[in-house]
């Protein structure tokens, strides 16, 4: 510092707390420079989520998709004893149009230490009892239980084992819960709009 | 190993202009004589075999994605196409097929090899992490490019293993739908898992050149396991080209050979039937099976009587991989002078096998049939629900329990000094020495 020139002291005194705090290699305190490269990392890693997140967000259902998310059906189609598959967003969905001994063995079993606790009656509409509307995949890993087969009346997946009574409840296997019941209106009374 | 001398010698004029500028054929020349343990026995090819395995599932891949349609309504019949109107599309899809089940052949051996030999252990640590990432991205690799060809088994496949991330509590559901671009797997799925199928091979490519820098640092590994001293390399290591292009070249005939005779004269024995039936969401085949290669982890999974905790224990199978360096508390780098652990080795071997087989069977079936049995908890003793339990146990047993312990209480066999040693009287100083080798340490 002994011999710089004169035309730098005006400037000299302005730096020496800037030269003094960075040149210090012992000096843990954060200083200006340490400020600009957080302040600056910082920004680039918001602006590098803000351009990957419309990136990540586009793999979210498309709005075509979405808009398929309503179906009707008519219940007269399925018999009585009989379930009809139909196609909703890709999934199955089972209509059952129940016997009076299938809802009788429902309904007695409302308390009978269930695994996903419901009652058969929480499961239907008031009024239409008969016909009960299940998601058609199994709650353990997907796939589409069997019609009238196992344990205790209802469904049964072939995949890894699970049991589903005549309300849909599971009863036995791996799978944690009951088929689930989708979101559903009568539109009248042999119509049923599912979404 | 590492770091040694460049011996390139630009000739001509245009070498010497370019080695000043860009010194790529000096890089292919030091890489091609890098001096490699003279004992490196068979079980070192399958590292040249496993890169063959790469460029051949890149080429054919490339050549299907021309044919190839990505979309639920034509997939299944384009894949048709190539296989009926394709010039030569037959033949090119089967190789990629059993290409896969050829390239896990060789991964699991390789790395079994680095099991029984310690390469995972100090200073490799990271080659062999590496490695574990390579292996992880070509389990997801393979399973996005058996989902594409869009049969039953794809698409119930693809049903089942995204259903395992819906069994991640409170986030899971979200983040299926987000993956599946959906309610359920549908176009969106399969168009993503085609551009990601693509994808990853090129980050496997990148993985591979991160595994060879590590390795070519550190330096290989041998069946000695002993670390080659400085003043050592000389006498036992032998420049990589042409002891080893040979010796990895014919490797790669007979590895080869045992490929044709799948592609050629059994290209379907390896895959299932069911996959030549069109995906049909509303209908579940009887029996949901992965391919071979992900069985033992597909066993580990039903093995847990709880779904998310399943879905833990199948991962960590994977991820106990990526911290056995410090699992294994032994001072001895191969197996060959570690009695105890070689038995334990041979146990694990025999295990993965058992839980591939497990993975195939049903839980409820019989493992004996005839034979009494009993209700244990929740299911028969003899059924395969609990012997693939028993595999499990002792697959995280073997990792989790064994490397520590036995590496602490176990007594090695002595270790020769150097890697010549066992094989040359006299360790290769002087062939005159009348010193022999002790028979126990013979290779």
């Amino acid at each position: 510092m002994n011999g710089a020139p004169q035309g730098d002291a005006a400037n000299r005194s302005g730096d020496e707390s800037v030269a003094a705090d960075q040149g210090d290699p012992n000096n843990k305190d954060p200083n200006r420079r340490d400020f600009i490269h957080i302040a600056a990392g910082a920004a680039a890693v918001g602006a590098g989520a803000m351009a990957a997140w419309p990136l990540v967000n586009s793999m979210n259902p498309a709005a075509d998709t979405l808009a398929l998310s309503t179906i009707e059906f008519d219940l007269t189609k399925v018999q009585q004893g009989q379930q009809v598959v139909i196609k909703w967003q890709g999934k199955p969905v089972f209509v059952r149009y129940r016997t009076p001994a299938e809802i009788e063995r429902a309904r007695a079993d409302d308390h009978a230490g269930l695994k996903d606790p419901a009652t058969d009656a929480d499961r239907v509409k008031p009024g239409h009892q008969q016909y009960l509307v299940v998601l058609g995949s199994c709650t353990h890993l997907g796939c589409v239980p069997t019609f009238g087969a196992g344990d205790f009346g209802g469904w049964f997946c072939p995949c890894h084992g699970s049991h589903y009574d005549t309300s849909g409840r599971i009863r036995k296997g791996p799978a944690p819960k009951n088929l689930v019941v989708p979101t559903y209106d009568y539109v009248s009374d042999t119509r049923v709009k599912i979404g | 190993m590492s770091d040694h001398e460049s011996t390139y010698v630009p000739k001509t004029g245009i070498e010497k202009w370019l080695d000043s500028r860009l010194p790529i054929v000096r890089f292919g020349a030091d890489y091609m004589s890098l001096p490699t343990p003279k004992n490196l026995n068979y079980w070192w090819t399958f590292g040249g075999i496993l890169a063959l395995c790469l460029v051949v599932q890149i080429a054919t891949g490339i050549i299907l994605a021309m044919h190839y349609v990505p979309n639920t309504e034509l997939a299944f019949a384009s894949v048709e196409r190539i296989m009926r109107d394709v010039n030569g599309g037959d033949i090119i899809r089967y190789t990629h097929a059993n290409g896969a089940s050829m390239f896990f052949i060789a991964v699991y051996l390789h790395m079994l090899r680095g099991l029984y030999y310690g390469s995972y252990k100090a200073p490799r640590e990271m080659i062999w992490i590496v490695g574990c990432v390579i292996f992880f991205l070509m389990i997801a690799t393979a399973f996005l490019g058996y989902v594409l060809p869009w049969g039953q088994m794809s698409f119930w496949g693809a049903e089942v293993i995204t259903n395992l991330i819906g069994a991640i509590p409170l986030v899971g559901e979200p983040i299926l739908i987000w993956l599946r671009g959906g309610p359920a797997i549908d176009n969106a799925t399969l168009n993503r898992f085609f551009s990601l199928h693509y994808l990853l091979p090129f980050v496997i490519a990148g993985c591979v050149v991160l595994h060879l820098w590590a390795l070519h640092h550190a330096g290989q590994n041998n069946p000695v396991g002993i670390l080659i001293p400085k003043d050592r390399t000389a006498k036992d290591t032998v420049p990589f080209h042409p002891y080893f292009t040979v010796k990895d070249g014919f490797a790669i005939v007979l590895f080869l050979i045992l490929f044709a005779i799948f592609v050629f004269f059994m290209p379907n024995a390896l895959g299932h039937a069911d996959n030549y039936i069109p995906a049909n969401p509303l209908q579940t085949p009887a029996h949901i099976v992965p391919e071979w290669y992900m069985l033992p982890f597909y066993a580990i999974l039903r093995a847990i009587p709880d779904k998310f905790l399943g879905v833990v224990a199948m991962f960590s199978a994977i991820g106990v991989l990526f911290i056995l360096p410090w699992l294994d508390t032994s001072k001895v780098r191969s197996m060959r002078y570690r009695p105890a652990m070689r038995t334990f080795f041979v146990i694990f071997v025999l295990v993965g096998i058992g839980l591939g087989w497990c993975g195939a069977q049903l839980p409820d079936s019989p493992v004996v049939p005839g034979m009494p049995s009993f209700q244990l908890a929740d299911g028969m003793l003899n059924s395969y629900l609990w012997l693939n339990r028993l595999l499990t146990f002792y697959y995280f047993l073997f990792f989790i329990v064994l490397m520590p312990l036995v590496g602490l209480r176990e007594t090695p066999r002595p270790i020769p000094a150097t890697i010549s040693e066992p094989v040359l009287p006299g360790g290769g100083d002087a062939m005159t020495s009348a010193a022999p080798a002790s028979p126990e340490k013979k290779g």
